[in-house]
């Protein structure tokens, strides 16, 4: 543990004290540090430990865990003389189009925050009112978007009607269509984070590389393209990192609006997982965890490739 | 600037724009406002299949009083208060604390632990449900508010700390060095030096927090049952059982769930955009 010059010069100084003056500077950050570490641990390090031991278990929450070393695994990725567990398959490939499809919240957000970012007058009434979305609970936009798109009633049928096209069964009520009837409730609030996130980075875009650009002629989607884009970078890898995070923790939408159906043709991953974990289904804990356990991993990616991105940054801070 | 200023372009574009405005307003939050019509209507006009015109009467008072006086809302509301109250200053103390540690201090293991909070920020509630879930269990706070508390706050720490570490690395180091030059114990400095300093993080947190936890649901339907615990998010399923298909009551229901962190949010603008496009901006 190294102690910062100028401290442990003055306590040179002053030899004559006690342990805890005299080590002062190494111990108080462990005690600002305990009460965190503590809480972090019990409920977040030790559970994911707990999570893969219990993913090698048959158990049903209550009674002794029996052992099945890699049982579950081998049943949910079809290992062996078995088949791929088709409620697993489903799941996977909604993930894939959830991921994909989350991302168009992105460029979304850059278009309405180029639109939006002017001064004229009450626009900030109109930013913050575009940001609205954001704020309200997941479980309210579902609700509100499942009634946008009831069946014969539904605003979205009625408007499509006019085209003379009809979702049979209403949007959430066709397999072909629930799952993008509920990525499209999803991208509404994500779109808004991602707007609010460049309208920040926008407000920071250096004007005298602006104009120097303008005076060489660059105008339109060229000046967008080689000058605003990268100064819009950090804005652009935070709107990333919270969109393929919550394309994967997609739960709250899907629990409303479908529960899964119609013939679990919506089911994601963490859906699945809850599913055969904790529903009148059954309570199959080990092969719930199993589940979340191939999330982690798949999630891991991710947060690997994150968290390398913040190191370098950090770094380079120094 | 860029998009070029609007002042700067000729008047028609400019009479256009302004045009413009409100009806994308209009067109992005058509779906809450359809909510908010539905939430005045009487119940013939379902019936008559009157879903997206005008209400036929205003009934606002008649349904938003259903809401609160025949139902179990106001006890969700309270339960949602009860577990978010007490979640923002656990998380934000706790990591106030850490912050401090990880931006002041420097030791071998900093960075690792710094990185910890960071990735179980990002990891899939999944993986923890089960666990914590039973934990829960034998700790016997399932179904109660105090076992939703300790664990967001276990959670949201984080989040937090990344936050507060990240602003306590921005305030000027010298400030620290002349107080220690000083004599001062650092839990002193800490108190006295740094505290003050972290006011807007502070807020900027608590708001973000607040919402954040306002509408979990996930949590709440993993570790909570009843009207004793549950809060408004995963009640408002239960109310739109007891109401079922009587959309008037539940989009007044809707909106009574949803309200309070837009409250929470016109209030503290400021601080909610600055928590959250921390780093947005080098």
């Amino acid at each position: 543990m190294s102690v910062s010059p100028a401290a442990s010069s003055h306590h040179a100084s002053t030899p004559q004290k006690g342990w805890y003056k005299r080590n002062e500077i190494a111990i108080t950050p462990w005690l600002f540090l305990l009460p965190a570490i503590i809480f972090f641990t019990v409920y977040v390090i030790i559970p994911i430990g707990q999570s893969f031991w219990i993913s090698f278990h048959q158990w049903d929450g209550l009674g002794e865990k029996t052992w099945i070393g890699t049982a579950n695994y081998e049943r949910l990725l079809g290992w062996g003389d078995q088949n791929m567990d088709r409620k697993f398959e489903t799941s996977f490939w909604n993930n894939l189009r959830w991921l994909v499809l989350y991302l168009l919240a992105i460029p979304a957000g850059l278009f309405i925050a180029l639109f939006l970012n002017q001064t004229v007058r009450g626009i900030r009434v109109y930013k913050s009112l575009f940001f609205f979305p954001f704020v309200i609970s997941q479980v309210v936009v579902g609700l509100v978007f499942s009634w946008f798109y009831l069946p014969n009633d539904g605003l979205f049928d009625i408007i499509t009607g006019w085209f003379g096209i009809d979702v049979k069964g209403g949007v959430l009520g066709n397999p072909n269509t629930a799952t993008y009837g509920i990525i499209a409730a999803g991208l509404w609030p994500q779109t808004a984070y991602c707007m609010i996130l460049y309208l920040t980075g926008l407000n920071a875009v250096d004007p005298e590389q602006v104009e120097a650009a303008r005076l060489d002629g660059a105008k339109g989607h060229k000046m967008l393209w080689y000058v605003i884009l990268p100064q819009l970078k950090p804005a652009t890898f935070i709107a990333f990192v919270v969109t393929i995070i919550g394309a994967l923790r997609s739960f709250d939408l899907i629990s409303v609006m479908t529960n899964g159906g119609p013939f679990g043709s919506t089911r994601v991953l963490s859906f699945f997982m809850f599913e055969e974990s904790l529903s009148e289904f059954g309570f199959r804990m080990g092969y719930g965890a199993a589940i979340a356990v191939v999330l982690f991993f798949l999630m891991l990616g991710f947060i690997g490739y994150f968290l390398y991105s913040m190191y370098r940054d950090e770094k380079g801070a120094r | 600037m860029f998009p070029k200023p609007i002042e700067k372009s000729s008047r028609t574009w400019q009479i256009s724009y302004q045009a413009l405005l409100p009806f994308a307003l209009i067109v992005w939050l058509l779906p809450l406002l359809a909510v908010a019509n539905f939430s005045i209507k009487p119940e013939a006009d379902f019936v008559n299949g009157n879903y997206w015109g005008l209400p036929s009467s205003f009934e606002a008072f008649s349904n938003y009083g259903k809401v609160f006086f025949e139902s179990n809302m106001p006890k969700y509301l309270l339960n949602s208060l009860f577990i978010t109250i007490p979640t923002v200053i656990g998380a934000v103390a706790l990591s106030c604390m850490a912050g401090f540690a990880l931006g002041i201090y420097k030791f071998k293991s900093n960075l690792p632990i710094f990185f910890i909070f960071i990735a179980g920020n990002f990891v899939p509630f999944q993986i923890l449900m089960v666990p914590v879930r039973d934990m829960t269990i034998s700790m016997n706070l399932y179904d109660t508010k105090t076992g939703l508390v300790l664990f967001h706050i276990a959670f949201q720490t984080g989040f937090c700390t990344l936050f507060m570490r990240n602003f306590i690395r921005a305030l000027p180091f010298p400030l620290i060095e002349a107080a220690r030059v000083e004599g001062i114990a650092e839990w002193r400095i800490f108190l006295y030096v740094v505290l003050p300093l972290m006011k807007p993080a502070l807020a900027a947190l608590a708001v973000l927090i607040f919402t954040f936890i306002w509408n979990d649901y996930f949590w709440a339907v993993v570790l909570t049952q009843g009207p004793s615990a549950q809060p408004v998010t995963a009640g408002i399923t239960e109310f739109n059982s007891q109401f079922r298909a009587a959309y008037h009551l539940m989009s007044a229901g809707s909106i009574v769930a949803a309200l309070p962190p837009v409250v929470m949010f016109f209030l503290m603008q400021k601080h909610f955009i600055a928590g959250l496009t921390l780093g947005a901006v080098k």
